[in-house]
């Protein structure tokens, strides 16, 4: 629907030529880049919004994640005694709820961003892709704030850091490209079909037992263990505990795995997205 | 000549409306479609955003918009009228890229921004200059650019006292003035307006008027879509009626406007009732009390429907009386082209009706409109016959009636000044000097 072009002569003007857009596209970041104010703001809004007119306010980020891991603590490690690598159970669940609180509250977010902003999309034009990308940022907040409780709790049971604990930025980004995704994915089939948002909180409970949060990975038997890494968040998850709490070789494989599907669905998402965006403002 | 900033191709948006849901006669075929409905939800909402090859003709869609075609230049207001449904809003929608055409193309070159609804994206827990600064990214401002019109903004709604307090405490007065304000302070080369003046009291209507006349004058290029004709009129040079999501009518402002109302009064009035100067309506013995003819004279009874500002106006109302007079009154109200209505006088204003104690019969009205007092241009009025008293709708009325048009070529006034646009009479007021 959009091309910026300028080339016509004299002042540059911005040119915008408006007609029924076929095929596929992939993301405008030159647009992207024009919005970017907005970006900021409305991250910053959701956080603030968040927490307003509530008594724990940003500590919520921390008493979702910890409280988890006591239950877990309590039913899966002292009751269930489910093998935790050698460490103690409660950091080795903390250490995968870090990345998956952040990734199962940041795809519900975003799967329940363009209903939300609804009013927003009829009203005013502006690149569709800042609403699922939003809540994917904006979640990095909490994450960064639980992430600095499992330092914590590294100090208290003095666990030390691997040097693999410098290639945790690249697990964060395969983290957040999985979760945008994910999220481009379920924006556009959540506002067209309303059955999104009923299944989001059952799918990602299932999800969950298809990650190894609450068990190692290598209870997994050797031969669906590829199958298994297609999850991207396994790659991640025994990522973050292998370069953390080093309880096992750098897995590798899983990683690969993982990376290379959180490439297909991102690109693939990014597609999806551009291609039904231009339909939003009709089925809202 | 300068080449157009807008340009519209045939533009046209295919809508899709609900489908009938089904009824069913029996509980088996009941609970059959109950089993089969997941499937049929899926074609359903799929079908909402998808059209086929021969959607055009389908009985669940409509054109909102079909072969819309005009341009616009540089530095032009134009005004968008039209009924509701019309597809004005579709229209405003499509060049601000919120939704996009079925067919057709438009072409625009310069930033744009659009204002659909004021406080678009306002959240209430965030505080006035939160929301300053959100709205005013949401509506395609840089940052920094609101960092500069930042304290206009706050003078502009009035707030400064409540620069920091969560809009959530504030009255909807100051919401709206504040919501206003940011969308006031835009700076586009080009502004597309939908209805957004009716927002907040009337002082502060009359000032985001005066805003938007503002934004007018500095060259920016506006659409502007209203039913308030005094404002489309006072604002736009020029105008668009649209009609079933076609173009009846473009053209300088008042001719637009002139057709539009003529359309909203007359329904399919024939266009040369206006320019007659008398109409005649067949009896209908259904109605106690009934107009039969209206003819529009001069204070010497010489037919015309074409008046000097320095001339008597005089309505000649033949009516059937059919039963005895029980308190029947005649009343006539005058329109501008804009649609204000500039009086409204009934045959009891000054002392009993006229008509009191009549036998049934048939009469006439000649009713003397004031000279000096109409400034030129053209006029509609509306005449009813009723029961003091009645609710619901008059016993007679009649609105298809002859259009009386005023000019000026004697005064200084009409000749030399102009009369002022937005004042809807021109008396003529002596102003002496001692």
């Amino acid at each position: 629907m959009t091309k910026t072009d300028n080339t016509k002569s004299g002042p540059v003007r911005p040119f915008v030529h408006i007609r029924p857009r076929t095929g596929w596209q992939l993301i405008d970041f030159r647009e992207l880049w024009e919005y970017r104010d907005l970006f900021y703001l409305l991250i910053w809004r959701n956080i603030k919004v968040r927490y307003a007119q509530s008594i724990l306010g940003i500590g919520w980020a921390v008493v979702q994640p910890v409280f988890t891991m006591v239950v877990f603590t309590v039913v899966f490690g002292k009751l269930a005694k489910i093998s935790s690598d050698g460490v103690p159970y409660a950091i080795f669940s903390y250490a995968a709820l870090v990345p998956w609180t952040y990734f199962s509250t940041a795809l519900t977010q975003a799967s329940a961003s363009l209903i939300g902003a609804s009013g927003m999309i009829s009203k005013v034009y502006f690149p569709r892709l800042i609403v699922p990308i939003t809540p994917v940022l904006d979640k990095l907040v909490d994450f960064a704030i639980a992430l600095l409780i499992l330092f914590g709790l590294m100090v208290w049971f003095r666990i030390e850091p691997t040097i693999w604990a410098l290639a945790l930025p690249f697990f964060i980004l395969l983290m957040i490209l999985t979760a945008a995704g994910l999220g481009m994915w379920l924006t556009p089939l959540a506002i067209q079909y309303r059955d999104v948002k009923y299944g989001m909180g059952f799918v990602l409970q299932l999800l969950m037992f298809a990650s190894p949060v609450v068990y190692p990975a290598s209870l997994i038997p050797e031969q669906y263990r590829l199958l298994y890494g297609v999850n991207p968040m396994v790659g991640v998850i025994e990522g973050f505990r292998a370069a953390l709490l080093g309880t096992r070789p750098m897995p590798w494989d899983l990683i690969a795995v993982g990376t290379i599907t959180a490439f297909v669905i991102a690109v693939s998402g990014a597609l999806y997205f551009r291609r039904t965006e231009r339909i939003f403002a009709d089925v809202v | 000549m300068f080449d157009p900033i807008i340009q519209v191709e045939n533009l046209s948006k295919l809508y899709r409306i609900g489908l009938r849901e089904e009824i069913h006669e029996s509980l088996v075929s009941a609970v059959v479609s109950l089993m089969k409905r997941p499937l049929m939800n899926l074609q359903r909402l799929r079908k909402l955003s998808t059209f086929g090859e021969n959607d055009d003709e389908s009985e669940d869609t409509i054109w909102a918009l079909k072969d819309v075609s005009f341009e616009v230049q540089q530095g032009e207001v134009l005004g968008i009228i039209g009924h509701n449904g019309a597809g004005k809003s579709t229209l405003l929608k499509i060049l601000s890229r919120i939704t996009e055409p079925t067919k057709g193309e438009a072409k625009i070159y310069g930033r744009v921004s659009s204002l659909l609804e004021v406080g678009t994206g306002f959240n209430p827990e965030l505080t006035g200059r939160e929301n300053i600064y959100l709205n005013g990214a949401i509506l395609g401002m840089r940052k920094t650019e609101i960092d500069r019109r930042f304290c206009e903004i706050v003078d502009f709604a009035e707030i400064d006292r409540f620069v920091d307090t969560p809009v959530k405490r504030y009255s909807s007065g100051m919401y709206v003035r504040l919501a206003f304000a940011v969308a006031a302070h835009l700076e586009p080369e080009i502004l597309l307006v939908d209805e957004v003046l009716a927002v907040g009291d009337a002082a502060f209507q009359q000032k985001c008027l005066g805003k938007m006349g503002d934004v007018a004058k500095e060259g920016r290029t506006v659409l502007f879509v209203s039913h308030n004709m005094s404002a489309v009129n006072t604002l736009c040079q020029s105008a668009i009626m649209l009609q079933s999501g076609q173009i009846a009518y473009h053209g300088n402002v008042a001719d637009t406007i002139t057709c539009y109302l003529e359309n909203v009064h007359g329904g399919n009035r024939n266009p040369d009732h206006t320019k007659a100067s008398s109409v005649a309506f067949p009896e209908d013995p259904a109605k106690p009390l009934q107009v039969r003819k209206v003819s529009l004279t001069n204070a010497q009874g010489q037919k015309k429907s074409c008046f000097d500002y320095q001339e008597n106006v005089v309505v000649n109302i033949t009516f059937d009386l059919r039963v005895p007079n029980r308190g029947y009154l005649a009343a006539l109200l005058l329109r501008d082209v804009m649609g204000n209505v500039v009086f409204f006088s009934s045959d009891d204003d000054l002392h009993e009706p006229a008509i009191g104690g009549l036998a049934p019969g048939q009469y006439s009205y000649q009713v003397k409109l004031p000279s000096y007092l109409l400034k030129p241009g053209r006029y509609y009025f509306t005449i009813t016959l009723n029961k003091k008293g009645r609710v619901g709708p008059p016993l007679d009325r009649r609105d298809s009636l002859p259009a009386i048009e005023i000019t000026d070529l004697n005064t200084r006034r009409g000749i030399k000044k102009g009369f002022r646009k937005a004042a809807v009479v021109a008396p003529e007021i002596p102003w002496s000097l001692t």
